[in-house]
């Protein structure tokens, strides 16, 4: 994707609060820095003295884990950059878009677990739950640009993200209403899948390995449909410019429609990633997982759909990996509570550190000056 | 051609299947408990029956299009609020029926859908069987719709007669426990023993409140509003004293009658508007966003319990109250500034994400067992000791006393913001809500602005916070998630955005009828469906009515603007779902 040079307008600003802001930031960016090299620094030293740190294996596991995680963040946080960049704003609701998918798709499962299905043909169940997963996540996400968001295409910026708050609750609890609040627990993969295996060096869970491989499918998938196919095409140009896009006869509410199906078909996808490494689905999956991925949208530059699924795999690995690498170390005490604040604090530092993420934007040309 | 069949299809549907879904989540069961008219109505039945005449009315409405004269409303008119009521009957009619087929047939559809009951069904089909029950649903779906239809065809006083007849009616059953509290024995005249309005009662109020409010349409008086803005200024500022006088002596006096539930609910909603209206000043005035308002509150909670109780872990000088105020709002204000100073130049959705992410972390830290030997982890603070007062000491116990100290809290928060407002840097604010780069080009330094919102709505906010410590007498974490943030972010939305008295009106509508996120509210049967409704309000509310129920002037205006412009985009044909489009309200 082409990309023109951003515009660099520097804005007036305030002459003395101004520079007292900048050198607060200036701070915080040095404190973080610190923070975290020491962390590093004592790390390395009491690996290295045997006094603690991880053992090769355990740090392994952290990074193969992370990995798998990030892939699944990296699906959804594609969702978000789409439509962030087609129109501009944050679809708060992607993350209840995904939780429906693994919501629904659990009954399936669960059906064809019954019927002997998911022990004796375990690939075709899970391409039958995969299918279902997508296709639901990109019904939702449908229905909701249809009725939430295309009454509101020029509104002003925040109205859109108010309203997808609203549709992110009324979808939560819709679902907490219709299908209780119970966790509900996919059938356990066969023993051959979870089983670990050696791959180049690293030894993996079969589970871990089936969502990475899933998510860079799928993410192959997209990219040829994105650059490929004319549907593609036109998803770039509207995301260029709407009116423009307009003028060279592309129907634009048709490729928004379009970009909300890809996105909702991706966050389906992630569904199933959730399902097969955790299990447990309930009304209240997609929350987190959905901020994340947001995070994991604004790590990579949003817009950028090679930097979404980057993102996530940056996010994933820092998550898993930074709370004992770094915070252990410190002397912090129970860090893996802290997993999503670490992630919050992924967002934070990025916007300090890099606001256009860590591989640049890609902005319409209303949103980009 | 006057009438829009595919459009009345179209509503229908969607009617049918808002029906179904709202007896598929189980609202019609739990809310079947609490009656509106004994005997007669439930809430269970309530719930459905607003759905057909609604979207009737909705589908008949006319567009009102600049320089065309609207059609007036026909017999067709009739017909399309017809059509709505068949689809919608029909869907619910085929819904109930499957329902009862399956569980009948023994299949296992309560694994998927809970909720599916035949206690359900035995309620939407009135107790009278299958066959009986669901003709009359049919019948009662087609005929209201045609009489929500049928509105238009009336006179406009009928019409809002009939309206607010209805409303008044609803709220009186709402209100029940309040009335019980004031009237005391003589309630029994409005209220059955077993609860609800006796049918006696609702058609009194019905027919007297419906016939003030068409009487009052028909001679055309100018609203309070519009007769309050004609005034003179010296005449204005007498009637607004006097007015503030009525309701603050109301108020003083109120709660006296009221028993310990409802002054329990009355320091709810004032903790509420307290917190809206902090929220107001950062979101309504300067147009910034906040999700993680939240922290500020929990900020304000958890500098009172370690200021003040025994029971805090690390650090406990056991300060009292009011010495451990001036701390908690020096705390809030650096909060203010740590959060704000790294936020402040982001671009508004970015912001409000990471403002998220702070009040996150901040939930996530007060849990966490780093902390735990300073905050109590989740286990939280206890023995928080209550607010002196020259008669001894305010604790929840007292739930009178709370909610004057509430009110005390409440009217310098309203005399702040409502001083603020109208300052040079209120307008400051307003100018950078509308557009940043002019209101910089003008001269205002956004940055300090911005900081000043976020410090003040933080200040507001940990005053709700240290009244809640004491009220409550312990903190946990899990008094402060995220959820505080969207329902305060509701309650200003919903009353109107950048005004005082909407934001109050919101939280007393909210608050009071729907309840907190874990405090009940008049309809304790909502407990479980607040969230649902909470949600749906906000994305109605944005695309209906985006300025709030009591607008601010300015902010109407300002969305009328865009509004007009949308029109003229829209007249020139651009882009599709035009239809979709309805007027201004």
């Amino acid at each position: 994707m082409a990309t023109l040079d951003q515009p660099q307008i520097s804005r007036s600003r305030g002459r003395f609060a101004g520079q007292w802001v900048d050198g607060f930031v200036m701070l915080i960016r040095i404190v973080a820095i610190v923070i975290i090299t020491w962390g590093l620094v004592q790390f390395i030293v009491q690996s290295a003295s045997g006094t603690g740190g991880l053992t090769g294996p355990a740090f392994r596991d952290l990074l193969v884990a992370g990995l798998a995680q990030g892939a699944m963040y990296g699906l959804l946080a594609l969702g978000y950059s789409m439509v962030y960049g087609v129109l501009g704003f944050i679809n708060f609701a992607h993350g209840e878009v995904f939780m429906a998918g693994t919501v629904i798709s659990f009954f399936i499962s669960n059906a064809l677990f019954n019927a002997g299905w998911w022990e004796e043909a375990f690939l075709l169940s899970l391409l039958i739950v995969l299918l279902s997963s997508m296709i639901i996540s990109t019904l939702t996400a449908v229905i909701i640009e249809r009725v939430a968001y295309r009454p509101l295409r020029n509104a002003p910026r925040l109205i859109p993200l108010i309203t997808s708050i609203g549709v992110s609750f009324f979808l939560q609890n819709a679902f907490f209403g219709l299908f209780g609040p119970a966790v509900k627990s996919y059938p356990r993969p066969p023993e051959w899948l979870t089983s670990r295996r050696t791959i180049l060096g690293f030894e993996i869970e079969g589970t871990k390995l089936l969502v990475i491989v899933i998510a860079i499918v799928a993410s192959i998938g997209l990219y040829l449909f994105i650059t490929r196919t004319k549907t593609g095409k036109a998803m770039r140009a509207v995301a260029e410019d709407k009116e423009i896009a307009a003028l060279m006869g592309i129907n634009v509410d048709r490729t928004i429609v379009t970009t909300f199906a890809v996105g909702g078909a991706m966050a389906g996808v992630a569904g199933l990633s959730w399902a097969i490494l955790f299990r447990g689905v309930s009304f209240i999956t997609g929350f987190i997982p959905g901020i994340k991925a947001f995070t994991a949208a604004v790590v990579g530059g949003i817009g950028n759909l090679a930097g979404a699924m980057g993102g996530g795999v940056f996010l994933g690995l820092a998550e898993s990996v930074a709370p004992l690498v770094i915070l252990e170390p410190l002397g912090v005490t129970g860090v893996s509570q802290l997993k999503d604040a670490v992630a919050f604090a992924v967002l934070v530092l990025v916007l300090i550190f890099r606001p256009t993420g860590l591989f640049g934007e890609r902005l319409s040309a209303r949103d980009r000056v | 051609m006057s009438v829009d069949w595919s459009r009345a299809r179209f509503y229908g549907i969607n009617g049918g299947i808002t029906l179904a879904f709202i007896c598929a989540i189980g609202m019609v069961e739990a809310f079947d408990s609490r009656s509106v008219i004994n005997p007669g109505l439930t809430l269970g039945i309530v719930a459905l029956v607003w759905v057909p005449p609604l979207l009737a009315y909705l589908a008949t409405r006319r567009k009102a299009l600049e320089g065309f004269e609207a059609e007036p409303a026909g017999a067709q008119d009739l017909g399309a609020g017809a059509l709505v009521g068949v689809i919608t009957g029909l869907i619910l009619v085929v819904f109930v029926w499957g329902v009862d087929a399956l569980l009948e047939a023994g299949v296992a559809i309560r694994d998927v859908f809970p909720r599916l009951s035949p206690a359900m069904i035995e309620i939407v089909t009135f107790g009278r069987g299958l066959g009986a029950g669901l003709t009359i649903l049919f019948v009662g779906c087609v005929g209201l719709a045609t009489a929500g239809a049928a509105l238009h065809l009336l006179s406009r006083p009928v019409r809002r007669g009939i309206e607010f007849g209805l409303l008044y009616v609803l709220a009186f059953s709402l209100l029940e426990p309040v009335v019980t509290d004031i009237l005391e024995d003589n309630a029994d005249a409005l209220y059955a023993r077993t609860g609800g309005l006796k049918p006696s009662a609702a058609a009194v109020i019905f027919l007297l409140t419906g016939a003030i409010t068409a009487w009052t349409t028909h001679r055309n008086a100018p609203s309070i509003r519009t007769r309050y803005g004609r005034m003179d200024l010296d005449v204005q500022r007498r009637v607004t004293i006097a007015g503030v006088l009525i309701s603050l002596a109301l108020f003083g006096i109120l709660p006296r009658f009221l028993g310990g539930i409802m002054n329990e609910l009355l320091a709810n909603i004032g903790l509420f508007v307290l917190m809206a209206l902090g929220l107001n000043v950062v979101i309504g005035l300067a147009g910034i966003l906040d999700l993680g308002y939240v922290a500020f509150f929990a900020v304000g909670a958890y500098g009172t319990a370690v200021l003040t109780s025994p029971g805090s872990p690390a650090f406990s000088p056991e300060l009292s109250w009011w010495v451990a105020l001036p701390i908690v709002i020096i705390l809030a204000t650096l909060a203010g500034l740590v959060v704000g100073t790294p936020v402040i130049r982001m671009r508004g959705d970015y912001l409000a994400i990471v403002t998220l992410g702070f009040g996150e972390i901040v939930r996530i830290l007060f849990l966490s067992d780093w902390l735990s030997s300073s905050f109590g982890g989740s286990q939280g603070i206890r023995q928080i000791p209550g607010i002196e007062w020259f008669t001894g000491e305010i604790k929840g116990v007292d739930p009178e006393r709370i909610f004057y100290m509430v009110a005390i809290f409440v009217l310098v928060a309203v005399y702040v913001s409502w001083r603020l407002q109208y300052s040079r840097i209120g307008r400051s604010w307003m100018a950078m809500r509308e557009d940043e780069t002019v209101a910089e080009a003008m001269g205002i330094n956004t940055v300090t602005a911005k900081l000043l919102a976020f410090i003040i709505g933080a200040i507001l906010a940990s005053w709700g916070g240290a009244i809640f410590a004491a009220k409550v007498g312990s903190v946990f974490p899990n008094s402060f998630e995220l959820l505080v943030s969207i329902i305060v972010l509701v309650v200003v939305i919903v009353g109107g955005m950048g005004n005082i008295p909407g934001v109050i009106l919101g939280a007393a509508l909210l608050i009071g009828v729907l309840g907190g996120p874990t405090q009940p509210g008049l309809l304790q049967e909502f407990q479980e469906y607040k969230l649902l409704i909470y949600g749906a309000l906000l994305v109605v509310v944005m695309l209906v009515r985006p300025e709030g129920l009591l607008p601010s002037t300015y902010r109407s205006r300002e969305l009328h603007h865009e509004e007009m412009d949308q029109d003229a985009w829209l007249k020139a044909g651009v882009g599709a779902g035009i239809d979709e489009e309805e007027p201004a309200l």
